[in-house]
């Protein structure tokens, strides 16, 4: 299902798009099973319609949108980012969808608003990977308030011009380009906005691990390998990994002053 | 019921299937990398599956002495050799796609991943300490060292399998139920061995180097092997 797109940006110049096959075919989405390829075999049994999304906590207005409602909620743009994974492989994904802060601002978020919260769908029907319990269900991811309505942090409905394959995290998840692929939570059923810090389910799983921030950082190695390099998907040789996955110049500011090493 | 001892001719074409059989997976990878077929991450899928076929053939080699503790089958252990050949085989390609297809020979990225990320700190002793066994697998070699000395140097296995399901379990980001699977088969194959010699109940049946005199598998009795 194809789908219309106003403007293109491409935050990626001058690298090559991972081909369709390799992005829809090596993922990360343990709702379907933890071995890279169990997503595009198991994902068939998701449904994705009908599917909605109920934004509440500290919002003036609560409301629950169906996905067809998102679809025309704002026009749809498509967005070239690089993906990083905290396995230090990466892609570059030609996204579509519109800025988070779109849908947020409808809700009008109170004083209080200070995180983000996003849950995903919690169906061991539909997700069999869910019937074991190698993560806590459903899967929770959070930012802050002021990552959450950066423009690039994008609500996405679709990849390569079509509407999201499931394998991807369909029918609608984020992409946080600057952080670690798992901080961008799959088929997101509920946004939660919060007077407290989440716990996402990555952090609750090992807290050593997977921080609450998990932006790219080459200099802050992963607990049990070096975040230096990355393999680009594709490519022989390694990388180097660039802060914030080369989106310092957008995103820098929102961590001045803070201790990286410490708030990883 | 298998019979305990087999002839020589059906020994020798169980030991071509067997060959054959562990020679799959490296076939498998070959044919895969020539067509381009191994996935979106090659490298990855090549570590993982050597990875996964050295110690699938390590523990399929230390079944060898509780099958003849348990069920007095001798011809196992005489394909034992080839297995534990295959598992160091395998080894060896994990180790060189590690070397040159990971890491392309930075060797400063190596040592800092020896030192500092704990499942290549248990990983790389686990595979060197399989060096010396290859070394010492040949007829002769065994004759050389003599069997007590011999079986001594090969108790190194076990601490080879230890290394190498502790660095599975250690690289995983979450999912243990692999490393699990191999750490609970360990126990059991180590289990049946302490047992035995708990019971002394390890009678001597095989030698290595008597093994072109005892046609039949009968037993020496004047050595022992290691439980």
């Amino acid at each position: 299902e194809k789908l219309a797109t106003a403007k293109s940006s491409n935050f990626a110049a001058k690298e090559e798009l991972t081909p369709y096959d390799k992005v829809t075919q090596y993922n990360n989405f343990y709702e379907f099973g933890t071995g890279k390829d169990d997503p595009a075999a198991y994902a068939g049994s998701l449904k994705t319609r009908p599917w909605t999304i109920t934004i509440e906590g500290e919002v003036h207005k609560p409301m629950t949108f169906d996905i067809d409602q998102i679809l025309k909620m704002a026009p749809l743009e498509e967005r070239i980012y690089r993906l990083r994974c905290v396995e230090a492989w990466s892609m570059v994904v030609p996204w579509i969808g519109f800025p988070l802060a779109e849908l947020i601002k409808r809700v009008e978020p109170t004083g209080k608003a200070k995180f983000v919260e996003f849950i995903s769908l919690h169906d061991p029907e539909q997700m069999p990977g869910q019937r074991t319990s190698v993560l806590n269900w459903p899967y929770k991811e959070g930012l802050r308030i002021d990552e959450a309505m950066h423009p690039l942090t994008l609500l996405t409905v679709g990849l390569y011009g079509e509407v999201l394959p499931k394998q991807n995290g369909a029918p609608v998840r984020i992409v946080v380009p600057w952080k670690y692929g798992f901080k961008s939570a799959k088929s997101i059923v509920k946004i939660r906005l919060v007077e407290n810090q989440p716990v996402s389910s990555w952090t609750q799983a090992n807290p050593n691990e997977y921080g609450f921030y998990s932006n790219v950082n080459p200099e802050v190695d992963h607990a049990r390998w070096s975040q230096a390099k990355e393999r680009r998907i594709g490519e022989f040789f390694k990388r180097p990994t660039l802060p914030f996955n080369g989106y310092a110049e957008q995103v820098a500011q929102l961590y001045a002053g803070m201790d990286l090493k410490k708030y990883f | 019921m298998a019979r305990k001892n087999l002839h020589d001719k059906r020994l020798a074409w169980i030991k071509t299937g067997v060959f054959f059989l562990a020679l799959l997976p490296a076939i498998k990878l070959a044919i895969g990398a020539c067509l381009d077929a191994l996935g979106a991450n090659p490298i990855e899928k090549i570590t993982r599956t050597t990875g996964y076929w050295t110690l699938t053939l390590l523990w399929v080699s230390l079944t060898a002495t509780p099958l003849r503790l348990l069920f007095k089958w001798n011809w196992p252990i005489r394909i034992r050799r080839m297995l534990g050949l295959f598992a160091f085989f395998y080894g060896s390609l994990h180790f060189l796609t590690y070397l040159i297809l990971d890491q392309f020979f930075d060797w400063e990225a190596i040592a800092a991943d020896i030192v500092k990320r704990p499942y290549i700190t248990v990983g790389f002793p686990a595979f060197v300490l399989m060096i010396p066994l290859a070394l010492t697998s040949t007829d002769r070699m065994i004759k050389r060292l003599g069997g007590k000395r011999w079986r001594w140097l090969h108790r190194l296995v076990y601490l080879s399998a230890i290394g190498g399901v502790v660095h599975y379990a250690w690289l995983v980001k979450k999912d243990l139920t692999n490393p699990l699977i191999f750490a609970v088969l360990l126990a059991v194959l180590f289990g049946i061995r302490i047992l035995y010699r708990l019971i002394g109940a390890t009678k001597p049946v095989f030698t290595p180097v008597k093994r072109k005199t005892s046609r039949t598998d009968k037993p020496t009795p004047k050595e022992s092997r290691p439980v």
